[in-house]
């Protein structure tokens, strides 16, 4: 008896003695670090995809400023990402998949009004654009938007509510329609009926197509689709590219109130210009993602073919009213989910 | 009164029951670990232990182990400090106080972590104290613990009360008679009853804290090498079709909770005799 | 029910079959530590359940109960719970009988191996809830392990309801089983030779005697896998498919809500999903009360 109690005694002193000191001393490394580190860190907060390239960019960033500097990445979905952001994420520099969710932040008062006009292009480094990747051989013939609302055709594509690419996917569709003579809407509504699976993320949607082997052909980023075949060695699927498509723009920007706050403006504002250097752009079009500079997408010619591209801005009357007609609470893909559903 | 000794299995029923929990047990559970093992050592040993010790991971097992390191003390002194009171005395509220208690194992983990978003987010209750003393809870080490601290809290506390409750309270008060001190009571006759349920209570509030995702995934800010827990570098790595890395990573969480439950079948078998005896004194 | 409370000599007489703990009310409480004990409780329920609850109960209302209600009798909402707690009692019903059933034989046989399995039953507490979600998704998959064995009967698993069936099935399964073995483990054995000895057979022994002194136990254990998987998202969202209404969850319209910075949709549907498993929880817990009595009577 006593000689347990002794032993539980000294165990359970010695377990919360040493759990106790582990967790302080890891917590105060952990603060220790990020305090002597913050005067030269950037936060860079962005959707998933771009996570190759910004690991490239940054490096090519720190060779560049010649100080020692440590960009942290935080990757997820963009609706995601602007949340946290706006919840108090730190972020120095925002790079997500579509303007309306910097215009969100920017509406909060982190980001100044004007942001998508202090940097060319609209403050897009990089664009790319929706294409099909289908299965090896295209066995359902597939060859444009109109092929997709064929009776028997799976589309796989995420959902518009949680993913920015969705959004993409569906704006393309909705302009291939509309342009081409259709009602758009009946379109719209012909598509998500191939729709079987709807993922929260792009990435999600991929893994669905390719790994899980769901659907006949995948609405993806010229990028993500670009890097599927790259990665299953052009051996299993093939990408179509549609007669007409839409230019998606993922922007950046600085978020103002926190790199006021933490004393990094010049540093992140370097950041994002950087991005338009020809170096830079050499790194995206090497992560699949289209270059803005001309100079640059010349000699990318052959991977990035020529096509017909819609604009949100000429479009769709810009992102705020794209939003307000398709993707709020209440408005067209939502009404959509209830009629598919009747 | 006596309880029934496990025995080898003889009947024919007996052997259709085993059928039916060893086909049970495969379908829901070997077999999704098994997966896990095979996508993780699918390209080999190498990839697999090379995906291990990548930085990233590495800087997410350090922060999980903090996390729990910080959390599940917290609970355990929790759970031990409710059992005692629960258990040892009649008060008013009584039953309100167990439903509380109750009360996050049937929140959503995504609710879990949106309601300290609710508190502590630069829109939140407390949101201005927090910005003038410019302390960081939410995206930061203090979001994941309390996210943490709310999904396991119930652990060690309804593993201890239902023991402390069947063992009554006649050998403590037995001691109190005697003139031993409060604390002499808790350590040399209450913690040597208990301390196995509180062992596995610990171990399992540990396995649930290293693998809660849901809960941290709202509070985390997914900020690579610092507030990516493990199971959120998971998530990133399986978003960049790193499967190898990914299931590497979950093997280490189911490695780590096999392990410390092994562990504790062991020590019950290492020490049966003494607990059998430390029970008839 | 207790295999220790063997009464010390010289011990003030309390413990016995149906023991009470003394009342804190009473002048003679004889154990230190009530106000310690009850400090720390309170104080750290308040601080971790009940503040950000009531963060949450508070967080609806910017719209009045209109905008609540508006948001809660959405049809998509409502399939959602229909949904989500319709899997959800299905799963714990199904594992209501698996679970029963691994642990009877995990208590009453002896047999190679069994020590890992024990430790098996708990893997779903500790695997990354999205880690078992990749993991069944991948199995149950038409072109995955058992998926494939299903696929040709014309029946899809994986990215339908019954993908999310088995998700929390999964994450259930060990609450069942833990809360039946203790009470299996400590069952008087005296009782069931006393039913041998009136004649009845095992079958009899085991649906007549056994079955109901567990009812409170199975019912616990059972509340409890009902709640988890009410709330479950991680390993859902990876295998359900996630059409509205048709195989979209709760938690996941909560997220939605959420991405959509509208914390008071998403607040609103939280706080009606808690009131319902809240609900549920009561009448079970009823439901064990009234067994209780009846097991007295």
């Amino acid at each position: 008896m006593t000689r347990s109690v002794a032993f539980s005694r000294r165990w359970l002193l010695k377990g919360a003695a040493a759990a106790g000191l582990t967790g302080s001393a890891l917590s105060l490394a952990a603060c220790g670090q990020s305090g002597e580190a913050s005067a030269k860190t950037l936060l860079n907060v962005s959707y998933d995809p771009t996570r190759e390239l910004y690991v490239a960019y940054n490096k090519l960033f720190a060779a560049k400023v010649k100080t020692p500097v440590t960009v942290n990445q935080s990757h997820g979905g963009s609706g995601k990402q602007t949340t946290a952001v706006i919840e108090g994420l730190d972020a120095d520099i925002v790079s997500l998949a579509l303007a309306h969710d910097i215009d969100a932040i920017a509406e909060k008062g982190l980001i100044s009004a004007d942001w998508a006009k202090r940097l060319p292009h609209n403050s897009t480094p990089y664009y790319s654009t929706i294409v099909f990747l289908v299965r090896k051989g295209n066995p359902k013939g597939i060859k444009d938007w109109g092929d997709l609302i064929k009776p028997g055709i799976g589309v796989i594509t995420p959902n518009p509510k949680t993913s920015g690419g969705a959004r993409w996917n569906y704006l393309a569709a909705y302009g291939w329609a509309k342009t081409h003579g259709q009602d758009p809407a009946a379109y719209i509504e012909a598509l998500y009926r191939n729709v079987p699976v709807l993922d929260t993320g792009a990435r999600g949607s991929t893994t669905t197509f390719v790994q899980r082997g769901q659907g006949d052909v995948l609405l993806a980023w010229e990028n993500e689709a670009l890097l599927a075949l790259k990665d299953s060695g052009a051996k299993d699927f093939e990408i179509v590219y549609p007669s007409l498509s839409i230019r998606a723009e993922p922007p950046v920007a600085v978020v103002d109130k926190n790199v006021d706050k933490k004393g990094t403006r010049a540093l992140a504002e370097a950041y994002v210009k950087g991005l338009f250097d020809d170096d830079a752009q050499k790194l995206v079009a090497e992560n699949f993602y289209r270059p803005v500079s001309e100079a640059v997408a010349a000699q990318f010619t052959q991977t990035f073919p020529q096509l017909r591209l819609l604009s949100v801005d000429s479009d769709f009357g810009g992102w705020k009213k794209a939003h307000a007609d398709f993707f709020a609470a209440g408005a067209a893909f939502d009404a959509l989910q209830v009629k598919l559903n009747k | 009164m006596r309880a029934r000794a496990p025995e080898r299995p003889k009947t024919p029923a007996a052997f259709l029951l085993m059928a039916l929990a060893a086909v049970w047990m495969a379908l829901v559970i070997v077999l999704p670990l098994v997966n896990v093992l095979a996508e993780a050592f699918k390209q080999g040993v190498q990839p697999y232990l090379s995906a291990i010790v990548q930085p990233d991971a590495l800087s997410a097992i350090r922060l999980t182990l903090t996390v729990a390191a910080i959390a599940v003390p917290l609970n355990a002194v929790f759970g031990i400090a409710a059992a005692w009171c629960v258990t040892r005395f009649d008060f008013a509220g009584k039953g309100l106080l167990l439903s509380v208690l109750d009360l996050p194992f049937t929140i959503s983990p995504v609710i879990s972590g949106m309601v300290w978003v609710l508190l502590f987010g630069a829109h939140g209750w407390f949101a201005s104290v927090l910005e003038a003393s410019n302390i960081k809870i939410i995206y930061a080490l203090p979001g994941l613990v309390i996210a943490t601290v709310l999904v396991t809290l119930p652990f060690v506390a309804r593993e201890l009360i239902p023991l402390m409750q069947d063992q009554g309270t006649d050998e403590e008060i037995a001691a109190v008679t005697l003139g031993a001190s409060g604390w002499d009571v808790f350590f040399r006759v209450t913690l040597p009853n208990i301390k196995w349920a509180l062992t596995y209570g610990v171990l399992l509030c540990t396995a649930r804290a290293m693998g809660e995702f849901g809960a941290v995934s709202v509070v985390s800010g997914h900020i690579r090498g610092l507030t990516n827990t493990l199971p959120l570098h998971i998530e990133v790595l399986y978003n960049e079709y790193d499967s190898v890395g990914a299931f590497g990573a979950a093997t280490l969480l189911a490695g780590l909770a096999l392990v410390t439950l092994v562990l504790k079948t062991l020590l019950e078998w290492r020490f049966g005799d003494e607990l059998a005896a430390n029970r008839r004194h | 029910m207790t295999v220790n409370a063997t009464p010390t000599p010289g011990a003030v007489p309390l413990a016995t079959e149906g023991y009470k703990p003394p009342k804190a009310t009473h002048k003679a409480r004889v154990l230190p530590g009530f106000g310690l004990s009850l400090g720390i409780t309170l104080t750290y329920l308040s601080l971790i359940v009940v503040l950000p609850l009531a963060a949450l109960l508070a967080r609806p209302w910017e719209h009045g109960l209109d905008g609540v209600w508006q948001t809660i009798s959405d049809p998509r909402v409502l399939a959602s719970l229909r949904l989500t707690f319709t899997t959800s009692l299905l799963a714990a019903l199904v594992n209501l009988f698996a679970g029963l059933i691994v642990a009877w034989v995990l208590t009453r046989y002896e047999f190679p191996g069994k020590g890992l399995v024990d430790a098996l039953v708990d893997l779903p507490f500790a695997l990354p809830t999205a880690v078992a979600g990749v993991s069944l998704c991948s199995m149950y998959a038409a072109n995955g392990w058992v998926g494939s064995l299903f696929a040709p009967l014309g029946l899809r698993i994986a990215y339908t309801p019954l993908g999310i069936f088995v998700a929390l099935v999964f994450v259930g399964l060990p609450f069942i089983v833990r809360s039946v073995q203790p009470v299996l483990a400590e069952f008087d054995a005296e009782v069931e030779e006393a039913a041998a000895t009136l004649g009845a057979t095992p079958l009899q022994t085991t649906l007549r005697v056994i079955v109901p002194s567990l009812a409170p136990a199975l019912l616990t254990g059972f509340s409890l896998a009902f709640a988890r998987a009410v709330g479950e998202y991680g390993s859902v969202i990876f295998i359900a498919g996630n059409m509205p209404f048709v195989s979209e969850i709760t938690p996941l319209l909560i997220v939605i809500k959420l991405e959509e910075f509208d914390y008071a949709g998403a607040a609103a549907i939280a706080v009606a999903m808690l009131s319902l498993a809240f609900l549920s929880l009561l009448l079970v817990n009823a439901l064990q009360l009234l067994l209780s009595r009846r097991g007295r009577a």
